[in-house]
């Protein structure tokens, strides 16, 4: 008798050709639509992204961090530091944000690894703030009250000449598009790559390690090693987001770019009510967020306040979100990840 | 002699640190949660203390007395009814609904306070100070130091010498168990917090007449909190009295040297705590 | 009308059924033995009792009223006290204040309280400032019996009261037994070690796969009727 392990479902068929529609109207977006709404598509994208990467250090690595702004904010200030100090052009330099994000993460990990659970995610709160305060003192990017992007660096960044001749757009206008594209491009290489991580033999063992280190341990999965490389990877993902958000805004300071709020309170409201440990989860979530935050934010604090209270309802009534509450009622799944046996029933040997 | 001062200084600063962080140490000594709501617990307990001090005119030490029993009930009632529902082995819940709630709390401050920073009164005794040798030293900060050797002291005999104290180390050790002895552990998991809170009412005091405050600093108070524990060793009252003192020094030198060093050399003597002794100072054995 | 008594007891873990309606009576004044070998229940079904596992409340009935859905320290402070499969003691408490835990939050009247435990078992006196855990085993399961014993308690349940101890050891602590009848407590004991079980109950229940195989007193109960109701018929 013979066996086909499969992780398709029919549901995840109809959704990739669902899908493919959607990414064509995604890049195809700047042709129709207003400065507006490439802006709130930034928005949300970038937003998407940091939350898939908290998702899998929280949601698959079990890994609850408080401290992601450390990395949005080094990424995007070491790609101001070689645009400025350097004179290098802001797009490439993405790729520098990245990395420098990255080598952050290594002592963040060495220090925050040696602390369990909740203190795991206090403890990278702590270094995200030495973090921000080293930024500060650097004075040639401004110390504490941060700095622009230099004019011509923006002016003649890759790119925006060929998007303006395209598109008939100003200037500003055709930077908006180019930094809509990259997160475009950066949002599904995000969702690919880690649905891609997940489907892997190390992607499964996650949920081992995640469940139960002892017992992960014990059948062979290095759970030291998998939390590195979740870790890692998020750190280089977010700083990649952090660069470009910022290439986008082009403005920096300390407190902005490592703000807790900004960077790892929204995402974390985004994922929970969207869906921990699911992939649809954020995707889900970052739409509800950007309802809510378009209805609410002329209210300030009540926004704010209405997260926090709906991620404690959330968390209690509904700990898999409302992701988890669509699939449970459909049985939908649009990125399966468990494996499901088909061709014969297993009988256990013995008992 | 200035830098005997800058010592003296950052011992009794430790003190204020050691108050914020006595009642993380109890709740997570006896329940291993962390309330990351810690810091905006104190602010607001901060606010409950101003809004006494100005509706009734209380002095700031009285209006104190009668926050604590009102403070006891939030922290009873918020264990009773919302973290005890996410006392399982899963750590995601209690991190999540505690941080959902620091968010909610810090702009609930801000809508009931605005963002402007307060201060509660002070009088003639709270500013004086007191000549030892030739140093001088604040009255007010050697007040706080000596409520946070009281604090400890008083939890230490709570813990090691009533029925009370017996039944929280009982159902730290196994809840089930413990309601085999006729024990609550739901009402005991409520009692801590609740005491957690008076405790938080007390640094609340210190807090608002020492400096200003205002809805947005809870999280560093967490921090505070989390470092002196953690250096430490979680559960060790005395070791959190201790972490408090090693970041209250750390901070002052870190100030006399460069004053915008205060909080980073903060963070940088819990990371160096942590490097050379990852479980704190005096780590409890059966953890 | 039987002190306590369960009717048609089943219990869970998730998915798995450990308990398949189990009726069991004790009397006042009444040991009773309940035999079976390794997952037959026992333990479950002394979890049930003690209210650590939730039932219907008809399942249990206790002095005549149903406390099946009554949680463990609500039971406990009824009379039913339990000395607990593996001792279970607080290892951050001395010998004596894990016997002191066991009246938590009540006065009781009766024989037992720090004295009577000590003259029970005088090494617990010896050694009554020692962490709990520091104690041998056959010590610690002392400690055990005296925390349930301090609140007077009308039922006791003993839970393999002689698991992992030396046989000599075992002798010590059934020693006690007729001790805590006299003292007034109706008993239930779990045992593996079915000689012993025999010798100190006035009834016995065998167990297996989560029923009551087989019932009877002591002295009307074959070795083949136990030796079947153990492991089935067809061993
Ligand atoms: N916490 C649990 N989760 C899941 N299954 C359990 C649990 N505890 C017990 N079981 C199962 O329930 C069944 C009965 O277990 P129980 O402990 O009541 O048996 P027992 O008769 O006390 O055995 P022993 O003599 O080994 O103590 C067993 O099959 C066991 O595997
Ligand atoms: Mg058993």
């Amino acid at each position: 008798m013979s066996y086909t392990v499969t992780t398709q479902t029919s549901a995840s068929r109809v959704a990739a050709i669902a899908g493919a529609i959607g990414i064509v109207v995604l890049i195809a977006l700047p042709f129709f639509a207003g400065r507006g709404t490439i802006q709130d598509m930034f928005f949300i994208l970038t937003m998407l992204v940091l939350a898939q990467f908290w998702n899998l250090l929280a949601g698959y690595g079990g890994l609850v961090s408080i401290g992601q702004q450390a990395f949005v904010g080094m990424g995007a200030y070491a790609m101001f530091g070689v645009v400025i100090l350097m004179g290098f052009d802001p797009v490439p330099s993405i790729l520098l944000g990245g990395v420098a994000a990255l080598i952050v993460a290594v002592p963040t990990a060495f220090f925050a690894f040696r602390l369990n659970g909740a203190y795991f995610a206090i403890g990278t709160w702590v270094i995200a703030e030495v973090v921000r305060l080293l930024v500060a003192q650097w004075k040639t990017l401004g110390g504490g009250t941060g700095t622009s992007l230099p004019r011509d660096a923006t002016r003649d960044m890759w790119f925006v000449e060929l998007i303006q001749d395209m598109l008939g757009v100003r200037s500003a206008a055709a930077r908006d598009i180019l930094a809509y594209w990259l997160a475009l491009i950066l949002a599904l290489a995000t969702i690919g790559g880690i649905y891609w991580l997940l489907r892997t033999r190390r992607g499964l063992a996650l949920a081992a390690v995640r469940d139960n280190t002892e017992a992960a341990k014990s059948v062979g999965v290095d759970a030291g090693r998998m939390k590195w490389i979740v870790f890692l990877t998020s750190a280089f993902g977010t700083g990649l987001a952090g660069a470009l958000i910022y290439m986008q805004k082009a403005r920096i300071s300390p407190d902005a770019a490592f703000s807790v709020t900004d960077w790892t309170a929204y995402v974390i409201f985004i994922v929970v009510i969207g869906g921990i440990g699911t992939i649809e989860g954020p995707i889900l979530g970052v739409l509800v967020f950007f309802a809510l935050q378009s209805l609410l934010a002329d209210f300030g604090s009540w926004y704010l306040m209405t997260l926090g209270v709906l991620a404690i309802v959330i968390m209690l009534v509904a700990p898999r979100g409302l992701w988890g509450l669509v699939s449970e009622r459909t049985g939908l799944h649009l990125f399966p990840i468990r494996r499901t046996l088909s061709g014969g029933k297993l009988t256990s040997s013995e008992d | 002699m200035i830098w005997v001062d800058t010592l003296l200084q950052g011992i009794l600063l430790g003190g204020l640190y050691a108050l914020f962080a006595s009642g993380l140490s109890l709740v997570f000594g006896i329940m291993r949660l962390v309330n990351l709501a810690h810091g905006d617990l104190i602010v607001m307990a901060a606010y409950l203390i101003l809004v006494l001090v100005t509706l009734l005119g209380l002095s700031p030490f009285v209006a104190v007395l009668t926050a604590m029993p009102v403070m006891f009930g939030i922290g009873w009632g918020l264990q009773k009814f919302l973290l005890n529902r996410t006392l399982e082995d899963d750590i995601l819940p209690p991190l999540l609904v505690t941080f959902g709630l620091s968010i909610a709390l810090q702009n609930a401050l801000l809508e009931g306070f605005s963002a402007d920073s307060q201060r509660l009164p002070t009088n003639a005794l709270t500013t004086a100070s007191v000549d030892v040798g030739p140093i001088a030293l604040g009255v007010m900060p050697l007040l706080t130091f000596a409520s946070a050797v009281l604090v400890i002291v008083g939890l230490n005999q709570l813990f090691y010498r009533t029925e009370l104290g017996r039944a929280f180390r009982a159902t730290s050790d196994d809840a089930t168990t413990a309601s085999l002895m006729g024990i609550k552990p739901a009402n005991i998991f409520a009692t801590a917090t609740g005491i957690a809170l008076v405790i938080v009412t007390i640094a609340a005091l210190y807090l608002g007449l020492r400096a200003n405050f205002d809805p947005n600093i809870g999280p560093a108070r967490l921090i505070y909190a989390f470092e002196a524990v953690i250096i430490g060793g979680l559960g060790s009252l005395w070791g959190t009295l201790l972490g408090g003192i090693i970041i209250g020094v750390a901070q002052t030198v870190g100030a006399a040297i460069n004053p915008e060093w205060q909080i980073l050399a903060g963070h940088v003597a819990f990371l160096i705590v942590l490097l050379v002794r990852p479980r704190g100072l005096f780590p409890r054995a059966n953890d | 009308m039987a002190l306590l008594q369960t009717q048609g007891l089943v219990a869970h873990y998730g998915d798995f059924q450990a308990l398949f309606g189990v009726d069991i009576a004790l009397n006042e004044a009444e040991t009773v033995a309940i035999i079976g070998a390794n997952g037959a229940g026992k333990t479950t079904l002394m979890r049930s009792i003690a209210g650590v596992l939730r039932n219907a409340a008809q399942a249990v009935t206790y002095d005549g009223t149903p406390i099946g859905a009554h949680p463990a320290d609500e039971i406990m402070a009824q009379g039913v006290a339990m000395v607990p499969e593996g001792r279970k003691l607080f290892p951050s408490l001395s010998v004596e204040e894990n016997l002191l835990i066991g009246t938590y939050g009540r006065k009781v009247e009766g024989h037992w309280n720090l004295n009577t435990v000590y003259d029970l078992f005088p090494i617990l006196g010896e050694r009554r400032h020692n962490p709990g855990t520091a104690l041998s085993g056959g010590q610690q399961q002392m400690v055990a019996i005296g925390r349930a014993l301090m609140s007077n308690p009308r039922v006791l349940l003993c839970d393999e009261i002689s698991l992992g101890l030396a046989p000599v050891v075992i002798k010590d602590i059934y020693k006690a037994i007729p001790q805590i009848k006299a003292a007034g407590a109706s008993m239930i004991v779990v045992e593996q070690d079915i000689a012993q079980a025999m010798a100190v109950a006035d009834r016995v229940y065998c167990m297996m796969e989560g029923r009551v195989t087989l019932s009877g007193t002591p002295d009307t109960l074959s070795r083949d009727d136990i030796h079947n109701a153990y492991f089935g018929a067809s061993h």
